[in-house]
């Protein structure tokens, strides 16, 4: 199962390069990646626009599915998405932040988004913690919606008052893979990377915390320890990816819940094929999201709500579909 | 929890102490926030002269003030927050789940299509009809979760997935419409999106109130229903509750308070969630309660809203975002100290 969504995420890739305003066969995207001529035009269509833009879109799907089985398998709670440990939120008060201070360039808003993140959901992972030892499912999704909520009331608070920030703001926000070149990609790659090791490190643990924490410690899990590296993984991964490409949390939420009807409920192999979903369903909506209005395009946060949410609807509603946690 | 034996007659029960002593609290304070909240103002009225002009006294100029123009907004406010509230409170008991609340129905986000569409397409003209819009809007979107969510009866955790994906689709829509709003539309979508009761006239408080007056009791009549369905789907039959018609008249419910409040004041949809969760850790027990719930909510609101109208009078903040600002803190504080005592 596992090798046809590598080749689903192939096929995605080889779109994302030859799909857009101007049209390329696979013939020609191939020659421009192998043997590039920099005359062609095709040479600076892809290298220069559509490559970033590819990786991007891989990298930021990759997080978002791995971070979002992680969220579902902490929180044992089939509506937690990334965004639930106040990241979404985080970022997006760190961004208007951001905007006010000055930063215009969706390059600008990166390491506010980044520092919001990270900073909301450590003040989640504290709340819920309380004073005994580490955070319960229920604790930890009560507390991130909580912040949330407040983060975004002081958000809309600023947004309120200053209409040309809200001009600024509700273009990242819709979220887009659009107008971010190769650096951003750069920027984030380390992060997505060590968050990608930390979530296939943690699944046994997951595995055995789905049977209880009691159960879990009797097994010999280190239960704290588990739930610190599991939420250290969702912040670099879901960070990064918001930082990068505004909040696409939809995608986390969905993700996992199609990944489970693949390859069941097994958090070593949910992960994987979370993140490999993920970047796939991703990729192939920016490209819906080029092809549907081109020459302009549909930001990819609206194309993957408006096609990705029937599907999983259908999904839920086959006889295969609504796997349990 | 403290259990007092009660005997009348032959009939006798138990009846837990805590959740009534944090109703009667709640209810005083309510009063009493009510109260102030319609004697502050730029024309200010002593609480005293308050309570008499509410019970037929004062003179032509607090009736005037006190009447039409500050009641219908405390009303407003009370009744929002009870029907969120206790919307919130059914939607998470019956689908089990502390995180649901009556987006997951749809409301909120199909109510919010309907009224961002209106101010995008109409301009200034058409907002008159927001409200109409966003019942409608509301409606439309819970009816089709639950139609979609129909496959030889509707399950409670299909339900709320199906909730999730429609009310993606129907937020795209609004993100849509509000990326290709010129910035004045797009603007005014965002007041109306943040919830205010700013403004409300008695025309607004009728029906509202109403609605109210035969949602609440239906809501109270579901009680031993809910209290089954908190088990699975086996138990929930075995204990002899008709699960699909049963599930039908608390989704129904549920999704005519919410669609009622937020037609009214706008989606203050995080009411819904955090009451509940409040009310819950406040009374103890194994879901929130109904009643309890109703009159903190009534509290959350009307506090909110007084908030609003103090800390910055010059620039009304919307009330939606005060609740969350009160509420929230209020929830995290909750958390930190009863960690771990409730489940639900």
């Amino acid at each position: 199962m596992i090798k046809r969504l590598v080749a689903l995420l192939a096929l995605a890739v080889a779109l994302s390069l030859a799909v857009g305003a101007q049209w390329l066969g696979l013939g020609e995207v191939w020659r421009a990646v192998v043997d590039p001529d920099p005359g062609a035009p095709a040479t600076a269509i892809v290298w220069e626009l559509r490559f970033p833009r590819t990786v991007l879109g891989l990298l930021a799907g990759l997080a978002l599915g791995a971070a979002g089985a992680l969220m579902q398998g902490h929180t044992r709670n089939p509506l937690a998405d990334p965004g639930l440990l106040g990241i979404s939120a985080g970022a997006s008060f760190a961004v208007v932040l951001g905007i006010q201070l000055g930063a215009t360039a969706l390059t600008g808003y990166i390491w506010f988004a980044f520092a919001g993140a990270l900073l909301a959901s450590v003040a989640v992972f504290g709340i819920a913690s309380g004073r005994r030892g580490g955070p319960t499912p229920v604790t930890l999704a009560l507390a991130g919606l909580a912040i949330s909520a407040l983060l975004a009331s002081f958000t809309q608070s600023i947004l309120l008052a200053d209409n040309a920030s809200l001009n600024l703001f509700r273009f990242w926000v819709v979220g887009s893979l659009s107008g971010r070149d190769s650096t951003v990609a750069a920027q984030v790659a380390p992060f997505i990377a060590v968050g990608l090791v930390l979530a296939l490190v943690n699944a046994p643990a997951l595995n055995a915390l789905g049977l209880g924490e009691d159960v879990a410690r009797a097994l010999g899990q280190r239960v704290v320890l588990a739930r610190v590296i599991g939420v250290a993984a969702v912040v670099l991964l879901a960070g990064a990816a918001t930082a990068a490409c505004g909040p696409i949390g939809f995608l986390g939420l969905i993700v996992p819940h199609v990944a489970r009807t693949v390859v069941g409920p097994d958090h070593r192999r949910l992960i994987p094929a979370a993140a490999l979903t993920g970047a796939a369903v991703l990729l192939l909506a920016d490209v819906l999201g080029r092809v549907v209005v081109s020459p302009g395009e549909l930001q990819t946060g609206i194309v993957l709500a408006a096609v990705g949410a029937p599907f999983f609807i259908m999904l839920v509603r086959s006889r295969r579909g609504a796997v349990k946690l | 929890m403290t259990l007092l034996q009660v005997h009348v007659g032959r009939l006798s029960g138990r009846v837990a102490l805590r959740p009534i002593a944090v109703g009667v609290v709640g209810l005083a304070l309510t009063v009493a926030v009510a109260v102030f909240s319609i004697g502050h103002g730029s024309f200010g009225i002593a609480p005293g002269n308050v309570v008499s002009t509410l019970l037929g006294g004062g003179t032509a100029a607090q009736k005037l003030i006190v009447l039409d123009l500050r009641l219908p907004r405390i009303l407003t406010a009370l009744l929002v927050g009870a029907a969120l509230a206790v919307s919130g409170a059914l939607t998470q008991t019956f689908a089990r789940n502390p995180l649901a609340s009556p987006d997951v129905l749809g409301v909120t986000h199909g109510a919010s299509l309907g009224a961002v569409a209106v101010i995008v397409l109409g301009g200034g003209a058409a907002i008159g009809a927001v409200p109409l819009a966003a019942l409608a809007g509301a409606l439309v979107a819970a009816a089709l979760v639950y139609v979609l969510a129909w496959r030889r009866g509707v399950d409670g955790y299909r339900l709320v997935l199906v909730g999730i994906g429609v009310g993606e689709v129907v937020t795209a829509g609004v993100s849509w419409f509000l990326v290709r709003a010129e910035i004045v539309d797009a603007a005014r979508a965002t007041i109306w999106l943040n919830g205010s009761v700013a403004g409300a006239d008695w025309a607004q408080v009728r029906p509202l109130a109403l609605g109210l007056a035969v949602l609440l009791p239906l809501a109270v009549a579901t009680s031993f229903t809910l209290q089954a369905l908190q088990f699975d789907d086996d138990v929930s039959k075995a204990l002899g509750v008709r699960l699909q018609s049963a599930r039908l008249a608390v989704v129904l419910t549920a999704v005519a308070l919410a669609a009622a409040a937020v037609a009214a004041a706008g989606p203050i949809e995080f009411v819904a969630f955090v009451v509940p969760q409040i009310a819950l850790r406040l009374c103890g027990g194994s879901r929130p309660p109904l009643v309890v719930s109703a009159i903190l909510g009534a509290l959350l609101v009307t506090a909110a809203d007084l908030a609003a109208r103090s800390v910055l009078p010059a620039r009304e903040l919307p009330v939606g975002l005060l609740t969350a600002m009160v509420g929230a803190p209020y929830l995290l504080w909750l958390l930190t100290r009863t960690n771990r005592r409730t489940s639900a």
